[in-house]
């Protein structure tokens, strides 16, 4: 008897199992063209760029195409251009994350006050990072820096300053002031919506209980704002870090190689100089160093990110 | 952190420091000079967008002047001059933008569908695999891609940007969807269920009608992203695929003379993107912040 009951109870498991795997299966189709869409487009060329980068392989001589080894991973790490654009992204891309982080938070602070006019205010503000990037760059690199009719040197005037070359003299403050232009306005979106979701009543009792406003920012609003500065730091450093677009048309990588950052010196190998192989080196590479700070920035991102909506959906 | 501290705004508060006693007449003046500093910081950043549509307007000898001209008889003739130029990058442009959105959303909309209305026992792997993708560089990708459609012939194709546009917003798409529909309350789905709803009918009577918004904020953000991007533009086109960034290089060098042009050309390639910004707005933060910010 007990061994009839147990059995069906064990007949009642497995199928109970079996129907939850066949729903699992049934739930994955709609899954499934988006993941393989995404599989094929940048996993699958990622593994050919780990092959090319083991091959000599230059599309001006392609009849010489040979495997290689690890040679070009020891040329790009011999190449002190290389290491210059290493460096480069690290300071062109720490730079303005942290200033337009800065920035951003007073703007946001300054809009999360009852002010006249504060939806037109945020609509002029957040222009500057809709604007075509390639745009902006041009805008900049004419219209306001220009060494003889640009509008820095003309505000400047009173103070001294005469028809400086900025882009040529300062190329890594010019790529810093334009990038840091274009990305402050997306920090003031994200802190301002931290600012905003605020609980209101603790802070009436912090006010209450006789608080100032120093002492209310620094133990409460900045502690509060803490996730959204961490999430603006992240997501700023991964589009950051791909700059191409200001120093292809404001710099050109230069003076010398004083604004080639990765993305650029990646681009003169594989599209100027056509060199497949050592391109390839250099995108693994950074690939991995990516992956190293990712991994980093995810555990950041998965904390802003918690089951609570999905609850009583498995 | 959880995500609900991150969602709820409670917008009856009156900000900044609030005043002791002592200070009950302060608040109007200082509240008043902020305000003006507000404004100040706000068109100090504005300003360059101004100016670079307000140097479209100008004759070319108006434009690079010292000093610069703040007056001065507008025409439309800079404008007329690069609209013409550039029609047919704004053709490709446009063309590509909205065929890969459209992608996008076809694909994204039941992939945010199986990660949070009907989940995979996975789910939370495969919403971190598109995360992923989308902070791995370009670089990791571009040279393969570049060998590939250069041996078939696909250098200078459209088909190639749509591809790549859209690979390089769906994850985007996917996670800011599902932020959408994990507003649908559970228990209305349930409901639906029960009355025997099938998927088709669910689908139509209670997730679309809810989701509009949502899917409309994403077509802006990927249409956004889409329309800006340079790198790939650049390297896959030439003229019969070239987008809108791609006009704009033939004036990377042409200093002095043609500001006025250069200007009206750059006013014209943001002013899609301004649009769709300032009408996306109120979604604007949650696009760029994948949804974890609402």
């Amino acid at each position: 008897m007990t061994a009839i009951a147990s059995s069906t109870a064990g007949a009642a498991a497995v199928s109970a199992r079996a129907r939850d795997r066949r729903r699992n299966r049934l739930h994955r189709i709609p899954l499934l063209p988006a993941l393989l869409f995404v599989v094929v487009v940048t996993q699958v060329p990622f593994l050919l760029t780990v092959y090319y980068s083991l091959e000599s392989y230059n599309l001006y001589h392609p009849d010489t195409r040979h495997f290689a080894g690890l040679q070009n991973y020891r040329a790009i790490f011999e190449d002190s251009i290389f290491r210059t654009a290493l460096v480069n992204t690290v300071i062109l891309t720490a730079a303005p994350v942290l200033l337009s982080l800065t920035i951003g938070l007073f703007i946001a602070l300054l809009l999360d006050r009852k002010v006249f006019g504060r939806g037109l205010l945020r609509t002029l503000i957040i222009s500057p990072f809709l604007v075509m990037p390639a745009a902006a760059a041009l805008v900049w690199k004419f219209t306001m820096l220009d060494t003889q009719f640009g509008l820095i040197n003309f505000i400047l005037q009173p103070f001294g300053v005469d028809h400086t070359d900025w882009i040529n003299s300062y190329p890594k403050t010019t790529i810093t002031a334009v990038l840091t232009w274009q990305w402050t306005p997306f920090m003031v979106l994200i802190l301002l919506a931290g600012l905003q979701s605020q609980p209101a009543e603790v802070l009436e009792a912090a006010k209450v209980d006789g608080a100032n406003g120093w002492q209310i920012f620094r133990s409460m609003t900045l502690p509060h704002l803490r996730p959204y500065m961490e999430l603006g730091i992240v997501l700023g450093a991964i589009y950051l870090v791909q700059a191409f677009d200001a120093i292809f048309m404001i710099t050109s990588g230069g003076p010398g190689q004083q604004t080639t950052n990765i993305p650029y010196y990646l681009y003169e190998t594989a599209f100027r100089a056509f060199d497949i192989g050592r391109a390839s080196a250099m995108g693994v590479v950074v690939v991995v160093a990516t992956i190293i700070i990712a991994t980093l920035a995810l555990r950041t991102i998965s904390g802003l990110f918690s089951d609570e909506g999905m609850k009583g959906r498995l | 952190m959880s995500a609900s501290t991150l969602t709820r705004p409670t917008r009856a508060r009156k900000t900044g420091p609030r005043p002791t006693r002592r200070r009950t007449r302060l608040p109007s003046l200082t509240g008043s000079l902020l305000g003006l500093l507000t404004w100040l910081v706000v068109l100090l950043f504005f300003f360059p967008v101004l100016w670079m549509v307000l140097t479209g307007f100008k004759e070319e000898t108006d434009a690079a002047t010292d000093p610069p001209k703040f007056a001065f008889s507008p025409t439309l003739a800079q404008y007329r001059s690069a609209a013409s130029d550039a029609q047919a990058y704004l053709t490709h442009s446009v063309t590509i933008t909205v065929t890969s959105t459209l992608l996008v959303l076809a694909l994204a909309l039941p992939a945010a569908y199986g990660l949070s209305i009907a989940p995979v026992r996975k789910w939370r792997d495969a919403l971190f695999f598109f995360i992923s993708t989308k902070m791995l560089p370009i670089a990791g990708a571009i040279i393969p891609i570049y060998v590939l459609a250069r041996n078939l012939h696909l250098i200078d194709k459209q088909i190639v940007l749509v591809i790549l546009y859209t690979a390089m917003n769906l994850p985007i798409a996917v996670w800011m969807l599902r932020s959408f529909l994990l507003e649908i309350p559970v228990e209305i789905l349930e409901a639906a269920r029960v009355d025997g709803a099938s998927f088709l009918r669910q689908l139509r009577s209670v997730i679309v009608p809810v989701i509009t918004p949502g899917l409309a904020a994403t077509a802006l953000i990927c249409f956004i992203f889409a329309w800006n991007e340079f790198f790939l533009a650049v390297n896959l086109t030439t003229t019969n695929a070239a987008t809108v960034p791609v006009y704009l290089v033939s004036f990377q060098t042409g200093e002095g003379q043609f500001w006025a042009r250069l200007c009206a050309g750059a006013s014209l390639a943001c002013l899609p993107v301004l649009l769709a910004g300032w009408a996306a707005q109120d979604k604007l933060v949650r696009g760029l912040s994948m949804g974890a910010v609402k």
